[in-house]
């Protein structure tokens, strides 16, 4: 099957693929900055001890996390210019992109900082330190180890989600791929080059992660 | 205004309920498969040869590194290539109990690896053989660890089921995209959608959440 695989089509695209490559990864990029301002706000929403303050954090965080991104962008895309919002489907992509890996970003970031243990707070508060402060000298600096990893591979879920843009016309590198189908009625040239892109962006940030990990691994532990 | 729409809305629950069935149905067929077909891939995993683990491995990564849309294309347009004609639905349950398969093979492996040595150790030398060794000492334990994982990985199989809307199954997303062709309001048509979808996995989630904390105390 994958012996008469036409390489010279796949050759031909090359360009085009290249292209939506590099448009995925700029989407990936503008999604993944956008979930990290977004879940780092409503993490702290969702940690301080405000109540009514941490219930909006928490609906937002269940309500991403129990329903699919597909229908977090139709609702989006169908919904934003009934409320007079016209803008293009690339940012409404990347909006709703943000919005789907913010709270997945609040999660990770939260237990995180859940991970410290309990003394570290009651010491910082016996030497009479503040909230902020025993936030910002004793739990954040610890809570970063723990973190970087499974964001990173947030970062790959999100990279693969952003193929789903695709459903609402935005030009990235899986419909590229589609285009050599429908240009040559080749679907596998294009499949096989669109998934072969993808796995380059994953395999390098999971060495990426790897790395990070084994440089930052705690004293004594293998 | 709102309430003329939302009677419409309710006017078309034949196709909300048609693509609630679907999604339920493509989710738990997957997942049954999903589950059998994963524990295998975590058993091979985490096992002593080595050659089988690193072919599993690259397979698994291929899946676990492209998006769902395209594994879905990938079954629905190469299988037939090789003479496999399968109907849109078995084309998603295929893709999609193939993804699961995937991400809890590598749970599964995981929770073998977190079982101390010992235990198997002293299930040898009480001279079980390695397949009761994996029967009853080993696995038992790995499916407690890894349960709470499972269960959250269920909910992600559930959310990607509505990627298979894209090869024309009417599931519930679809059936949200076909109601606001005719009802102009996407606002509420998915938020609608969505609120069906949250019924459906919400449950799960709290059972994940409340096992981790369960296992966690225990540990503690």
């Amino acid at each position: 099957m994958l012996g008469n695989l036409n390489t010279r089509v796949m050759l031909e695209y090359l360009p085009d693929i290249w292209q939506g490559f590099l448009a995925t990864l700029m989407l990936s990029a503008a999604g993944f900055a956008g979930a990290m301002i977004i879940g780092i706000v409503a993490c702290a929403l969702s940690i301080q001890p405000l109540r009514w303050l941490r219930g909006p954090a928490v609906v937002y965080v269940d309500a991403i996390r129990a329903t699919p991104l597909l229908a977090q962008l139709y609702f989006l895309y169908f919904g934003l210019p009934r409320l007079g919002i016209l803008v293009p489907e690339m940012v409404i992509g990347v909006i709703a992109l943000s919005l789907n890996s913010g709270a997945y970003v609040a999660e990770i970031i939260r237990s995180g900082i859940l991970s410290i243990p309990r003394g570290q707070v009651e010491a910082g508060k016996s030497t009479g330190m503040t909230y902020l402060q025993r936030m910002r000298l004793i739990i954040l600096p610890q809570a970063i180890r723990p973190t970087v990893s499974p964001l990173i591979g947030q970062a790959i879920v999100l990279i693969k989600d952003s193929s789903l843009l695709s459903l609402i016309s935005v030009v990235e590198l899986t419909r590229a791929g589609q285009m050599i189908a429908i240009d040559r009625f080749m679907p596998i040239e294009g499949l096989v080059a669109t998934a072969l892109a993808y796995l380059v962006l994953y395999y390098l940030l999971k060495l990426l992660a790897g790395v990070w990990v084994y440089q930052n691994r705690l004293p004594g532990r293998a | 205004m709102f309430w003329m729409q939302l009677d419409r809305v309710m006017g078309y629950w034949p196709v909300l309920l048609k693509g609630i069935s679907m999604t339920v149905s493509l989710s738990i067929l997957s997942l049954m498969i999903g589950v059998m077909l994963g524990f295998a891939f975590g058993m091979i995993r985490a096992g002593r040869n080595r050659m089988l683990a690193q072919i599993v491995g690259l397979y698994v990564d291929f899946f676990r590194g492209t998006p769902f849309l395209l594994q879905v294309f990938i079954v629905f347009f190469i299988l037939p290539e090789i003479g496999i004609e399968l109907s849109a639905f078995a084309s998603g349950v295929v893709a999609l109990s193939n993804v699961a398969a995937c991400f809890i093979g590598e749970i599964v492996a995981s929770g073998i690896k977190a079982v101390p040595l010992g235990q198997s150790e002293a299930a040898a030398s009480s001279g079980f053989t390695r397949v009761q060794q994996m029967r009853h000492i080993v696995l038992p334990q790995a499916v407690r660890i890894v349960t709470p994982a499972l269960v959250g990985q269920f909910v992600l199989l559930i959310k990607d089921s509505s990627v298979v809307s894209a090869i024309g199954l009417l599931d519930l997303t679809r059936s949200g995209w076909v109601i606001v062709q005719s009802v102009p309001n996407g606002l509420l048509v998915f938020g609608i959608i969505g609120f069906s979808y949250f019924v459906i996995c919400y449950p799960l989630i709290y059972l994940s959440r409340r096992m981790e904390r369960r296992g966690q105390a225990t540990i503690l």
